[in-house]
């Protein structure tokens, strides 16, 4: 391994951990613009001044909002979330197995995205302007268009209801055997897949078609080669690099989707978890969930990154 | 010159839904049979002549409820689109033309709040801020404009190195007029497809906080709150919940298809080079 992608992968790794310190910042004061207090609302309007103040003393809240921001980002660093406002439960528990949930959910989703997306922008590239490419892409325009609960309840309406071939409530259990938990996530996972497909697809067109038109591979075309054997040879290799840029942007688009989907479907994840206490206005749970899926987003872009860095064959080969 | 017969069959598809939808929001309280919280049947009832679309989860009409829905609907993603425009666009063209210390500030804080994925973001802020109308439209115009600046400051970089930007400088004129005089013209055609896919984004974002409950509260609906109000009949066969999350589709694919029409409209008036 050479010494200029090392240095080069560090520095953005280093840049995603500092841009990931201030995204804290941003959601701690993202949390205090409010203009009531916590305390005042676990209490409810009723409460006595003297319960409100032994309260906020009890929080911390009387302390300066630095002071604030620091213990809870301490806390976060060592593993402690702190207890939810409404229930009083330890907030890393409850998140431990919802987050498992979660990323099981996603992590299938992918599986089926990721490829199905690249072989049809494949396609796509390959009957350029065809029928097959206008298709794919009508389909594509069509389907950025769709709100996530739409594609998830029409596949409730017929999958689940009219012919009964999945659940339409996910529910999982802890110890739920592999092949019940599978059918139990295949309507969340193919209407997560639904909701990425198009876009990933449409962007893996672009990436190659953009690959397509540089000069080597008009010489392939002149030595005569075949048209998918310029794809498969020549323009693939070269466009992996946007390819992964996109399936891990897509991935990163996956996590919000995740949010709505595991709320159509009911399943215990972290997107139901969030939605859940925002409603109750569940401060420092909000604040962990949302750091938790902003530190997901961020991963995944430095890998794309990293990745990208690593596809570079200028990079790979210095002079 | 606009040829009525030169419109692509998709374009006009999409300008004629547009409308239909346009008209049902402005003109609700005539065109709607019965009122929007109006009780006037049993619950869930099917389609029939009295409810074209049937009844609701309370008995409410719900036809009625979609036209005064496409309303509160439309009238949020309009307002919201309106000011992520008017702070994204201003910004963005003021970071390209000041550049500086002012450009770095405001780039480096976009990309802070681009780091973060909208919706979750809008989750965080939501969770502490009053639920109605207004903060909606704040969290959502303020989150989205991040996008617009990123887009305006783009084409604002490339207009500002130009020489009739260059002649106006020269000329003595202050960084406001440079910024609605002579930028602003030059990058209206790219803002304005961009303005139909950000409406379609503000659409689907607060159908989606609304689905969720965080959006439009009862007793106003919007179609994401009437998608929420109705689901539980799914389970049962009861398709009501569909009706509103495909008017939100219909609406997105018929705005995108106008947008899709005048961005290659605009693009093919400069020789078909973009």
């Amino acid at each position: 391994m050479s010494s200029p992608i090392v240095k080069l992968i560090a520095q953005r790794i280093a840049l995603g951990v500092l841009l990931l310190l201030a995204v804290s910042v941003l959601i701690f004061v993202g949390t205090q613009i409010l203009p009531g207090d916590v305390a005042q609302s676990i209490l409810g309007q009723s409460a006595t001044p003297q319960a409100l103040a032994n309260l906020r003393e009890e929080l911390g809240l009387n302390d300066p909002a630095y002071v604030r921001y620091f213990r809870w980002l301490g806390g976060v660093l060592t593993g402690d979330l702190g207890t939810a406002l409404s229930s009083g439960q330890d907030i890393a528990t409850s998140i431990g197995g919802r987050l498992w949930n979660t990323l099981f959910l996603a992590f299938w989703a992918a599986i089926v995205s990721v490829p199905l997306a690249v072989i049809l922008g494949l396609l796509a590239v390959r009957y350029r302007n065809g029928f097959v490419d206008k298709l794919i892409s009508g389909l594509a325009l069509a389907s950025t268009s769709l709100p996530e609960f739409f594609i998830g309840y029409l596949l409730v309406f017929f999958f689940a209801v009219k012919w009964q071939i999945f659940p339409g409530i996910s529910t999982v259990y802890d110890g739920m055997p592999f092949l019940d938990r599978m059918q139990a996530i295949a309507l969340p996972a193919a209407a997560l897949t639904l909701v990425v497909l198009a876009h990933m697809m449409r962007m893996t067109r672009a990436a190659i078609l953009n690959v397509m038109q540089s000069p080597y591979i008009e010489t392939a075309e002149l030595k005569g080669l075949r048209p998918f054997d310029i794809i498969r040879k020549h323009a693939f290799p070269n466009a992996i690099a946007p390819i992964v840029n996109v399936v891990m942007l897509n991935l990163a688009f996956l996590i919000v989707g995740v949010v709505v989907v595991e709320v159509i479907f009911v399943y215990p994840g972290m997107g139901q978890y969030l939605v859940d206490h925002v409603s109750k206005r569940d401060v420092p749970v909000v604040q962990a969930v949302g750091l938790i899926f902003a530190a997901v987003y961020i991963g995944l872009n430095i890998i794309a990154d990293i990745a990208a860095i690593l596809a570079n064959p200028r990079l790979r080969h210095p002079k | 010159m606009l040829d009525i017969r030169k419109i692509p069959l998709g374009a006009l598809i999409g300008l004629i839904l547009t409308s239909l939808f346009l008209i049902a929001a402005i003109f609700a309280p005539w065109i709607a049979p019965y009122g929007l919280g109006e009780i006037v049947g049993s619950v869930w009832e099917p389609p029939s002549s009295t409810f074209l679309l049937g009844t609701d989860n309370l008995g409410r009409d719900l036809l009625s409820r979609m036209i005064y829905g496409a309303r509160t609907t439309i009238f949020i993603a309009v307002l919201a689109t309106a000011l992520s425009f008017i702070l994204g666009s201003v910004l963005g063209f003021a970071a390209a033309v000041i550049g500086g210390w002012f450009d770095t500030l405001t780039s480096r804080f976009v990309d802070l709040m681009m780091a973060i994925p909208t919706l979750i973001f809008a989750l965080v802020v939501l969770s502490v801020l009053p639920s109605n109308v207004v903060t909606l439209i704040l969290v959502m115009g303020l989150l989205d404009a991040t996008r617009v600046y990123r887009l305006s400051r783009a084409v604002a970089v490339d207009i500002n190195v130009m020489d009739f930007v260059e002649a106006a400088k020269l000329r003595g004129e202050g960084e406001v007029w440079i910024i609605f005089r002579e930028i602003l013209p030059n990058a209206l055609s790219p803002l304005v497809s961009e303005l139909g896919l950000r409406f379609i984004y503000a659409v689907l974002f607060l159908s989606a906080l609304s689905f969720l409950g965080l959006g439009v509260q009862p007793p106003e609906a919007d179609w994401g709150g009437m998608v929420k109000e109705n689901k539980d009949g799914i389970v049962f066969g009861i398709p009501a919940a569909l009706i509103p999350a495909a008017a939100i589709a219909a609406l997105a694919i018929s705005v995108n298809l106008v947008a899709d029409w005048i961005l290659n409209r605009t693009t093919s008036l400069k020789g078909g080079r973009g």
